[in-house]
Parts: structure tokens; sequence; C-alpha cells
């Protein structure tokens, strides 16, 4: 089965459904039209020049510059990580927190996939570890923004009950045990869904994609999984280490409630 | 009866974002009532001395710094009763291990009140449930925080009579925060006063 190249008529085709869209939202005085053609314009610019870096970076296998690409993106998760907190911690840890969770669940479980799973010679082969590593960030990146907003949301709305059982002499791990349970919950929900639908309601994205691009479904289907399985150890891991290390530093050596580490809410 | 020469828990140089230089010393068995307006910073003080808000200085609890405790050991030998008590579980029975019955019996609570609804409780039963889930502990030094403010008459004489008892059994200390002048000349041999961060003892 031959690939079929899409041309930029192809393109422009689909790109005039959007503008009869935002055409009908501005008849319809809905006020999203501008915001609409903004968006489309934006992930067509976003998305070809990720294709062209690709294209570069595919050609040249250069460790340093795979090295810089993963870097951003790193980069850019961890500031949408902060960004979807209502009370984020104050100081390094509001970024470095979310940036150091998943740079240790993302990149230790894409190392692995490339070296044990998929075996691909060399492990940094860009083909592979540039589209592995972003599916992973952006599923991590959902799973611990959810588990840590949960976490200093509820830290916060519960704080008297905590306090109540310090001044009773509990450990912190034991006055906070509840709320970890849960934002930890929470952070796996996402994954979760998406394996329980997946084939039945939804067709994963990346399956979609390489199905449309040719593959035969079961060698797609296999990849979805594999793609799945390792999200899931992604957003976990991620998670357990978010919030291990964030409930951890709501509390000081002398196991205070320490709320002032955190800043007002925002919005 | 003349005081013990050394102190069961004394503090000093206690310092705070807004108490300064504070010393206090409590003896065994002594209540010592503390008074003051709203906002002089006595429950600021409390949570200072239970170690929940960060502060600085010298504070010890029969002769040990409070440094050889950790924070959770420290609090069940200081317990406080802030003035407002706070249930984390569907039923009171969960909130302490071993209920001290007889503090409770006195209380005016039969032991069902272990599978009472926490978020059933009146204010006052709040109150006086709280102040026995404190008791649980054993605890060296109590900081009460105004804990019969809630409270009929019968109510309070009865948390007073728990406390008196409590002190003369363990010889534990006990200071009581409370805006009724009547009821520290009852309970108090000694009396001191906060005022915008400082605390002033008051003879007599």
């Amino acid at each position: 089965m031959d690939l079929i190249l899409l041309s930029p008529r192809d393109l422009g085709l689909a790109a005039a459904l959007v503008c009869l869209l935002a055409a009908l939202s501005w008849m319809l005085r809905l006020g999203i039209g501008r915001q609409l053609l903004v968006a489309a314009a934006r992930g067509t610019v976003q998305l070809m020049l990720l294709g062209m870096i690709l294209k570069t970076l595919f050609a040249q296998t250069s460790l340093w510059l795979i090295a810089a690409m993963t870097a951003v993106m790193l980069a850019v998760a961890g500031y949408e990580v902060m960004a979807r907190q209502q009370r984020r911690f104050r100081g390094s840890w509001g970024y470095g927190l979310g940036t150091l969770s998943m740079f240790l669940s993302s990149f230790a479980i894409t190392l692995l996939a490339l070296t044990v799973v998929i075996r691909v010679e060399p492990w940094y082969q860009p083909q592979y570890l540039i589209p592995l590593l972003g599916m992973l960030l952006g599923n991590t990146m959902s799973g611990i923004a959810i588990a840590l907003d949960n976490l200093t949301r509820n830290t916060w709305e519960q704080r008297h009950a905590i306090e109540a059982r310090l001044m009773l002499g509990h450990e912190w791990q034991q006055a906070i045990a509840g709320i970890r349970r849960d934002a930890l919950r929470s952070g796996l929900i996402p994954i979760i869904n998406a394996m329980t639908t997946a084939g039945i309601v939804s067709l994963p994205g990346m399956m979609t994609g390489q199905i449309l691009g040719g593959s035969p479904p079961l060698e797609a289907a296999k990849y979805q999984l594999l793609i799945l399985f390792l999200i899931a150890a992604g957003s976990g891991l991620g998670s357990l280490t978010a919030i291990w290390a964030g409930s951890r530093r709501l509390f000081d050596e002398r196991q205070r409630l320490r709320l002032d580490r955190l800043s007002a809410r925002k919005g | 009866m003349p005081a013990p020469e050394i102190p069961l828990f004394q503090a000093r140089n206690l310092r705070t974002a807004f108490i300064r230089d504070l010393a206090l010393r409590l003896f065994a068995g002594e209540i010592l009532g503390l008074h003051g307006d709203s906002g002089s910073g006595k429950t600021l003080l409390l949570r200072a001395l239970a170690d929940l808000d960060p502060n600085q200085g010298e504070v010890k609890l029969e002769g040990s710094p409070r440094e050889s405790f950790s924070g959770p050991r420290w609090r069940r030998k200081v317990g406080l009763l802030p003035a407002e008590s706070h249930w984390w579980e569907d039923q009171v029975g969960p909130h302490a291990e071993h209920w001290p019955m007889e503090v409770l019996a006195a209380l005016g609570f039969s032991p069902q009140v272990l599978d009472w609804q926490t978020g059933r409780l009146s204010s006052g039963e709040k109150q006086r449930l709280a102040l026995a889930r404190l008791l649980a502990n054993r605890p060296r030094v109590l900081l009460l925080d105004e804990p019969t403010a809630n409270l009929d008459q019968g109510n309070t004489a009865a948390v007073e009579a728990i406390v008196r008892q409590y002190l003369k059994e363990t010889g534990a200390a006990a200071l009581w925060v409370s805006h009724d002048p009547a009821q520290l000349a009852r309970l108090a041999r000694r009396r001191a006063m906060m005022k915008e961060g400082r605390l002033t003892m008051e003879d007599g």
C-alpha cells in the first residue's frame, strides 16, 4: 500500500472547513471565530516548523541537537504544569517540582523503551525518540498537573483538619495520607480511562495516524499498546514523584504545615 | 503550697513574626490564666508553644529542650486544644486510640458517643469531645484556648473539674486562655496578660 502524500490543495480544503466554521460563528455571533482562526493559524505554523525541524534532525542524528530539542520540550511541558496550578509552590519549587518529576519519569521510561523494548540502534535515533518522548511528556504532563493541583487545593481546603491531626501528635504522612491518595488517583484517572475505552469508543490519535500513513492495522495496534503502557507507567511514576516531593515540601523539619510555601490563589 | 523549684515547662526568648521576646514558666499541677484582647497574640502564643508555627527561642519540657523531641512527639506532650475543633473521620471513635472513658462520662457522654457522626455534633459537644480526645494522649502540658467558650454553666463546671482533676492526678500543667475574669479567678493562682505580642505577668 503506497502512502498518499497530501498536497497543499488537500490541506487547503480541510482548512476551508475551519474558515466556514469561523464564518458561521460570526453569523451566529458566537464571538469565537477570531480565536478559532488564530488557533488554527498557530497550529499550522507550529506543526510546519516541527516538521521542518524534525526533517533536519532525522537527517543528522546528532545527539546534541536531539538533546537541545528534548530540553525545549521539557521546558515547555514544565511551564504548562506550573500554569495549570491554582496554588503553586513559591520559588524554584513552583517550576522545578513538575519539571523534575516529568524529567525523571518521561526520560527514564523513554530510555527504557528505546534500549530494552524497541532496541533502536543508536538508541537516540530521533525518528523513534522524539515522538515517543512527545507522547510521554504530553500525557505525563496532564497527569502531574492534575495530581499536583489536587494536592495543593485539597491541602488548602482541609488545612484545619490536617492541623488538628498535627496537634494531636500525628506524623505528617498520617495527616496528609488521604489527600495524597486522592491526588495520586486523580493523576492516574486519564490514562486509565484512555486504556479502558481504547479501540472501542476512541481510535487513539497515534494509531489513526499510523493507519492513515499506511501501516498494517495490527502493527499500528501493537505500537499503540506499547505507547499506552508506557504512558501509564510514565504518568504513574511522574505523579508519584511529584506528589511525594510536593507533600513533603508542605511540611517542614518540625512537621509543621507550611502553607506559606504556596502562592496565593490564581485568578 | 510553695511552688516547686524547677518548672515543668519553660519558654525563653520566644519569638515569632508577631511575638517578641516572651518568657513563660509553668509549674507542675498549676494553671496559668491568660487573658488579653482579641488579636493580642494569645492563640499565636499557644501555636508557637505547640511548635505549629515557625518560631525561635528556648522551650523546655521537664528540663529537655524541645529539639530533643520530634515535632509529633512534642505535640503529644504539649497538647493544644484550639478554640474550634476539627474532625476528619465520619465517626467520633477513630479520632483517638484510647478514649478516656471516665472523662467522657464526666462530660456527660455515654460510651455510644464513639459511634456518633461527627457532622452532626453541636459546637458544645465538639468542644467537650475535643478535650477528651486531647487527654487521650496524656499530655504533660495543656494549652487550652477558651475551652468553655461554647458551653453552658453546667458543662463549664464539668470541664473545669476535669482539667483540675487531670492536673492533680498527673502533675501536668495548663495554660488556660479565657475572657472571663471570674473563671480565671476560680482556676488560676497566677495570671498573665497578652498585649500586642508581649506577655506581662500579673501579681496577686
